[in-house]
């Protein structure tokens, strides 16, 4: 049991919320297989095998519809798909996986969370139609290993009804198809939400990140063809095919459709999940969230997860959310779609210090540039706010950074890199008067006002 | 552990986890495929240290390593790399609170201050009666809008005041 209530937020505003995925929210039990049908829950994997739909007509509807990856990169779903080899699932020897990544890890993100334990079944059919589509026979859902308790066995229950209620297992409601969903736990590791770490992982092993080529796709868990797609995305699959990839479209801008789960965290009077129209205003979701905690203002928001740059807040007021809008706007990323805001006495070298510590501390640790660079981007960091600084640290923190991004075999060292680049680049006279004075701006501005 | 030696002879695993641990992980092996026992390694750990109180001895990880067919060396890589398990003893009642950017933001620190005092020890302490044990500080576990957050035994407890923390840890055995 647990007494968590972060959920949902509120429906009171004018924007058109919970459209894609977290649809069971507003029921009773919305976890349960009788709410997920009562919002038409497998209706769109028994259209698939009522009509026999093939599986290019599966992945040509998640293409058309404009699906891109909610995992953080922001990859289109469908073309992804389309990598995988069109052999026939029943082909001796043949065998392809699907695998969702819930590890969900990302400081600041918390959506995957709450669609596994409001809304699970959109999970298990996503997975039924992705397996199918990519002609798998089996796919996995790796959760995160802290999620053992409740979100464990809410997602093994809607698991265990859809196999009752035959929708998964052998030879599919008389369709010849045999589909396994399992699920399974991870152990406490973010880097086990890189891809190729959760697939090492998943084969019982440390979770260090693999060189690609080869991509998944070739050469992905136990060696072979697989796709790895997150929560959310995989989630959002059933609502493209049951109304239509036109719908699921128009509720996003040209380059992106559909509607996103933000989690809204830190200085924000109502914290919580939010799914929203992808261009909605920034200014509208810090609405939607209560406005700012206090009627302190707006100092700065992180919009998609530590690992993205920090931006202004004023920069912030001028974004929609959505991929490109951020990236040309405020000239960071959406990333997992964790906003994550701050006010005016939030001690930028501070926050800085405990991003950096999170890398420092999640390095696989097979890459020199990132295992050695974390460590010392931490520990200058701690020595600025501790009052050691000298004055060249700041242009060692921007070297190190710069000689970690780019030169790593997977992500986490640009993760590590930007955040550093990022604060230094717009609150560089915070750092400044740390090391020139060996206290806080803010705490001195703060104390002054009080 | 490198000088683990390569004829070191594993424990029966009957001997070292009991019925109920076993029966566990032998549903766990059904998973995945039949020539991929190893992958079951994660899910036999835990439920090894779960056994055990909440940390893993070596005798644990050997039977494990039994269990599973694998080198002890693998199973000890596995068990150091995962932030989840415990090679050393530790207090029966875990207590990870998230200290990462959102729950900071939201007041952590006076959350892992008021849990340093009332226990009497620092994070990654257990208190010498082996009641609590205060996880090294934590990294982020997905329940950010609900911080400052903190994991009981896997339970998660979001909006945390310290009247709310007295209330939820005062209710532990
Ligand atoms: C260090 C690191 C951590 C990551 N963590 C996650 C995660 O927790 N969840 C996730 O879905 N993707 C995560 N990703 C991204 C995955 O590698 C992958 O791109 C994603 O799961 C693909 O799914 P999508 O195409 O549906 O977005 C992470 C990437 C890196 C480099
Ligand atoms: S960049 Fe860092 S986390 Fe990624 S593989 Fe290299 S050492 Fe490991
Ligand atoms: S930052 Fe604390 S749960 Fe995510």
């Amino acid at each position: 049991m647990s007494t968590s209530t972060n959920s949902a937020g509120p429906n009171a505003s004018g924007l058109r919320q919970n459209q894609v995925c977290y649809t069971t929210l507003e029921y009773e039990e919305p976890w349960s297989y009788e709410t997920y049908l009562k919002i038409g829950g497998y209706k769109a994997w028994q259209k698939i095998l009522d009509e026999k739909l093939s599986p290019e007509d599966v992945v040509q509807i998640v293409k058309d519809s404009g699906l891109r990856g909610r995992g953080g990169a922001g990859f289109p779903t469908g073309l992804k798909w389309s990598f995988m080899p069109k052999t026939d699932p029943k082909t001796p020897g043949a065998q392809s996986y699907f695998v969702v990544n819930s590890d969900e890890s990302e400081p600041g993100t918390c959506k995957d969370r709450d669609l596994l334990r409001f809304n699970p079944h959109a999970l298990v059919e996503g997975m039924l139609i992705g397996s199918y589509a990519i002609r798998a026979s089996v796919s996995y859902n790796y959760m995160r290993g802290e999620f053992m308790d409740e979100v464990y066995a809410r997602f093994s229950q809607a698991v265990k009804d859809a196999y009752a209620n035959g929708w998964a297992g052998k030879d599919i409601r008389g369709s010849g198809h045999d589909i396994e969903v399992i699920p399974t736990l991870g152990a406490g590791a973010y880097i086990c939400g890189e891809e190729t770490a959760l697939l090492e992982s998943l084969e019982g092993k440390k979770g260090q990140p693999r060189f690609k080529p080869p991509f998944p796709a070739g050469y992905g868990l136990y060696g072979k063809p697989t796709t790895i797609n997150n929560t959310e995305s995989v989630s959002s699959v059933p609502a493209i095919i049951r109304n239509g990839p036109e719908w699921f479209k128009s509720m996003g801008v040209e380059t992106a459709g559909g509607q996103k789960c933000f989690s809204v965290s830190g200085h924000v009077a109502s914290p919580a999940n939010f799914e929203i129209d992808l261009g909605t205003p920034f200014s509208s979701l810090l609405e939607l969230a209560g406005g700012m905690k206090d009627g302190i203002p707006l100092k700065a928001v992180i919009p998609g997860g530590s690992s993205v740059p920090v931006v202004p807040g004023d920069i912030m007021m001028q974004v929609n959310m959505d991929y490109d809008s951020i990236s040309k706007v405020a000239g960071s990323m959406l990333g997992s779609g964790a906003v994550i805001v701050m006010n005016e006495t939030t001690d930028m070298v501070q926050a800085l210090r405990r991003i950096s510590r999170f890398y420092y501390s999640e390095s696989c640790g097979q890459c020199t540039p990132c295992r050695e660079g974390t460590g010392w981007l931490y520990r200058m960091l701690s020595r600025i706010v501790e009052g050691k600084g000298v004055p060249e640290d700041i242009a060692k923190l921007e070297d190190v950074a710069g000689k970690i991004a780019g030169r790593t075999i997977c992500a986490l060292g640009d993760a590590a890199a930007m955040p550093v680049q990022s604060f230094v680049k717009h609150y560089r006279h915070e750092f400044e008067y740390y090391i020139e004075h060996k206290r806080s701006l803010v705490a001195d501005k703060l104390g002054q006002a009080a | 552990m490198s000088s683990v030696p390569r004829d070191v002879t594993l424990p029966d695993p009957a001997e070292v986890l009991n019925a109920h641990s076993i029966e566990e992980i032998e549903e766990w092996m059904t998973r995945y495929p039949e020539d991929q026992k190893q992958s079951a390694v994660l899910a036999a750990l835990s439920i090894a240290q779960h056994q055990n109180q909440g940390w893993l001895s070596t005798e644990l990880m050997d039977a494990v390593a039994a269990k599973l067919e694998m080198a002890p060396i693998a199973v000890y890589e596995v068990a150091s790399f995962y932030s989840m398990f415990e090679t050393e003893p530790v207090g029966r009642h875990n207590i990870a609170i998230c200290t990462n950017i959102s729950c900071m933001l939201m007041g952590s620190d006076s959350i892992v201050e008021h849990c340093e005092k009332k226990f009497g020890i620092k994070l990654g302490e257990s208190t010498p009666d082996g009641r609590i044990y205060l996880k090294v500080e934590e990294e982020c576990l997905a329940a950010c809008a609900g911080g400052p957050m903190m994991q009981v035994n896997h339970a998660y407890h979001t909006n945390l005041t310290p009247e709310r923390v007295d209330e939820i840890l005062d209710a532990l055995d």
